[in-house]
């Protein structure tokens, strides 16, 4: 694909640009350097379970290399080991809030490409047997026409593996905190799959519920390890 | 569009038979090039596929317009062409008990003649002249006569703001309210206020439209506005451009008879317009290198902290703003800037108007729409490209708005006069003459 114009402000780019080597040689870049410059990414050290940057978290709210959030899910057994770890690659700031939104809900397909580089230089940290993209409701399906996790999975060029199915659906962002944690089991899955590495894909990590209760439903089928993956930290 | 829409499945099924909703392709193909019936973007830069899940297939979709909702392939767009919500039809709607000018009831009738008989009508009404209440008696016509109608302007803040008086003076009626991000999405108001960019939403839909503001629009650039408006008119329908500046090509156009255009020459208060006076100012981007500001500047700014008169200070560019405020903040401590992308812009904007600030820079954010009662305004570096006829004249109504406080100097501080600039001052004076022979000026 040669991209001659940003996907997100439409804005003609220059190929001959130096900073497209920031990313691999041979990847295109799909967004002009001032849109790329809006975007603030994560950097530095971050929560070894979340992918939050620590220097970002009151000291009350973390210990050790963990936060708070992470902890608490750590020592309720129920969850403990569940998802090995998130990697974020960007903040949700109100610039990544409005492209997500115009990729998730106006339904623009293409910015689906927007991250691919970023994504696969951190694909070569992270060792996956199978990536597994978060389903959604059929009904949510069709509003849409596409899913935004299986979007970015299939830019980056790899096959998207739907091991789960959603059981019922039911609009997650009405409801709190700790309704959405307690929330019966939402995904099933149909097979098993002992012993495999799974790469969770999703857009944003925001509680970290919905990624752990893929995570839950994986490893209750064998899985040996889950991680996941997603453009942005909320 | 399907999805926008609240009204039943069913509902658009009887619709649709008795010939009230007609369904089109959202993407059709001509000459083997796809075009966005929405938006009418032709361009392939802005077209890409998905798989869709609705048709399974590799699905087209228009990148232009995705922010109203994504116009695909598979995606049929419905319009109305229905009559509107059942009124009482031959009674007057209007409530209103305020008067107009005479300036205005000229005006006035002859936005009601266009509407009758469905022509196109401009009116060039000068800044302050009282434009919406102009437009309250023809809007009452196309409401008797069973027509819909449709007010666009450009500006978000502009549809909220007419809104509430348009539903205060037509209370019976349903009055549509659309912009980015508004939940009103009636199919069948008689009334629809909308921005420009949301009008892509209709196809066929009004017996009038008046549009708003056309030069500050998008309008003149913007094809796809173009396109918009077209397609959101009846083919038989009336069409109301207001402006305060016309640009270049429509005053020609006007003067040379191919335009049909009333002019409402003189203020509600019957004040003349306040003339902007030329001063040279020398080359004040070099002087800011060296953190100098002209003299003449600083005296115009000290003149009016000494005598506690508020002003606006227009700067063509940011950066040039930002270097500015911290020098002429030794005049005064409370001296602010503000420009578009300024998260503070309206609490700035309240401020001045509740007198806290004594002088405010700002970039051509504040050009129109904002009134201060008695104020001076100013324009540093008038010569620059940004300040169009258009741009001036709307910055020199900024001052004399208010009936108590009618008069006010506007000077435009520069380094070489401009077409532009002399354009502007001749507008103005040539709206004076006028109405000064038309009678609307008594001082
Ligand atoms: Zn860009
Ligand atoms: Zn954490
Ligand atoms: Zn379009
Ligand atoms: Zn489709």
């Amino acid at each position: 694909m040669i991209i001659e114009h940003c996907l997100v402000c439409f804005s003609e780019m220059m190929p001959q640009m130096g900073w497209t080597t920031l990313f691999s040689k041979e990847e295109s870049s799909y967004m002009c350097t001032e849109c790329y410059a809006k975007f603030e990414k994560i950097e530095g050290e971050t929560c070894k379970s979340c992918g939050r940057p620590l220097v970002e978290i009151e000291p009350q709210f973390k210990a050790g290399n963990r936060c708070l959030d992470c902890i608490r899910w750590e020592e309720d057994h129920e969850w403990a080991g569940t998802l090995e770890r998130n990697h974020s690659l960007v903040h949700y700031n109100d610039f990544a809030k409005e492209v997500i939104a115009r990729f998730k809900y106006r339904g623009d397909y293409l910015l689906s490409y927007l991250f691919v580089p970023l994504i696969k230089k951190k694909l070569q940290l992270i060792s996956f047997d199978a990536i597994v993209p978060i389903p959604l409701s059929e009904d949510r399906l069709y509003e849409r026409g596409f899913n935004q996790s299986e979007a970015i999975i299939l830019a980056c060029g790899y096959q998207p593996n739907n091991l789960l199915t959603r059981i019922h659906s039911e609009k997650q962002s009405k409801k709190s905190r700790s309704e959405r944690i307690h929330l019966s089991q939402v995904f099933q899955t149909k097979i098993n799959i002992p012993n495999k590495k799974i790469l969770l894909i999703d857009d944003i990590y925001t509680t970290g519920s919905t990624l752990r209760h893929a995570a839950k439903v994986l490893k209750e089928a064998g899985a040996q390890s889950i991680t996941s993956l997603t453009i942005a930290r909320g | 569009m399907l999805d926008d829409l609240v009204i039943p499945l069913e509902e658009i099924q009887e619709h649709y038979e008795n010939g009230c909703l007609i369904y089109r392709k959202g993407i059709s193909i001509e000459k083997n090039k796809p075009i966005c019936n929405r938006c009418g973007n032709k361009n392939k830069h802005f077209f890409a596929h998905f798989p869709c899940a609705r048709c399974g297939e590799q699905c087209l979709y228009c990148r232009k317009c995705i922010m109203m909702g994504r116009i695909s392939a598979c995606t049929p767009l419905i319009s109305w062409t229905g009559p509107p919500a059942q009124i009482d039809i031959n009674r007057s709607q209007l409530s209103w008990n305020g008067s107009l000018s005479e300036g205005q009831q000229a005006a006035s009738e002859r936005v009601v003649q266009a509407i009758n008989e469905n022509k196109e009508l401009l009116i060039w009404a000068v800044c302050g002249a009282g434009k919406t209440e102009v437009l309250f008696q023809g809007i009452d016509a196309a409401l008797t006569a069973g027509k819909r109608v449709c007010l666009a302007t450009p500006r978000t803040d502009v549809v909220l703001e007419l809104t509430p008086r348009l539903k205060s003076v037509f209370p019976n009626i349903q009055v549509a309210s659309l912009y980015g991000g508004s939940e009103d999405r009636h199919l069948n108001a008689s009334l629809t206020i909308t921005t420009t960019h949301q009008l892509l939403r209709f196809y066929q839909a009004f017996d009038t439209v008046i549009l708003d503001e056309v030069d500050a629009f998008p309008y003149s650039v913007e094809e796809s506005l173009q396109y918009a408006v077209h397609q959101a008119r009846k083919q038989s329908s009336s069409m109301i451009y207001l402006t305060a500046t016309p640009n270049e090509k429509w005053q020609t156009e006007c003067l040379q008879g191919k335009k049909d255009f009333a002019t409402i020459p003189a203020r509600y208060h019957r004040h003349p317009l306040p003339m902007p006076h030329f001063q040279w100012c020398g080359n004040w981007e070099k002087g800011l290198k060296k953190n100098r500001l002209p003299p003449t500047i600083v005296q115009w700014v000290k003149k009016r902290l000494d005598s506690n008169k508020q002003c606006l200070l227009f700067i063509p560019k940011i950066d040039k703003m930002e270097k500015i405020l911290p020098l002429i903040r030794s005049l005064h401590p409370k001296i602010e800037a503000v420009h578009a992308e300024d998260p503070n812009r309206k609490e700035k904007v309240i401020a001045m108007r509740n007198k806290e600030i004594p002088v405010l820079l700002t970039t051509t954010i504040l050009e129109r729409g904002v009134t201060f009662p008695n104020i001076d305004v100013a324009v540093l570096g008038a010569e620059d490209r940004i300040f169009t006829e258009s741009a001036l004249v709307q910055i020199a109504g900024r001052v004399g708005r208010s009936a108590q406080f009618p008069s006010g100097e506007i000077t435009f501080f520069h380094y070489g006069k401009t077409n532009a600039m002399i354009r502007a001052k001749n507008q103005i004076l040539k709206m004076n003459e006028e109405a000064r022979k038309k009678g609307l000026i008594d001082y």
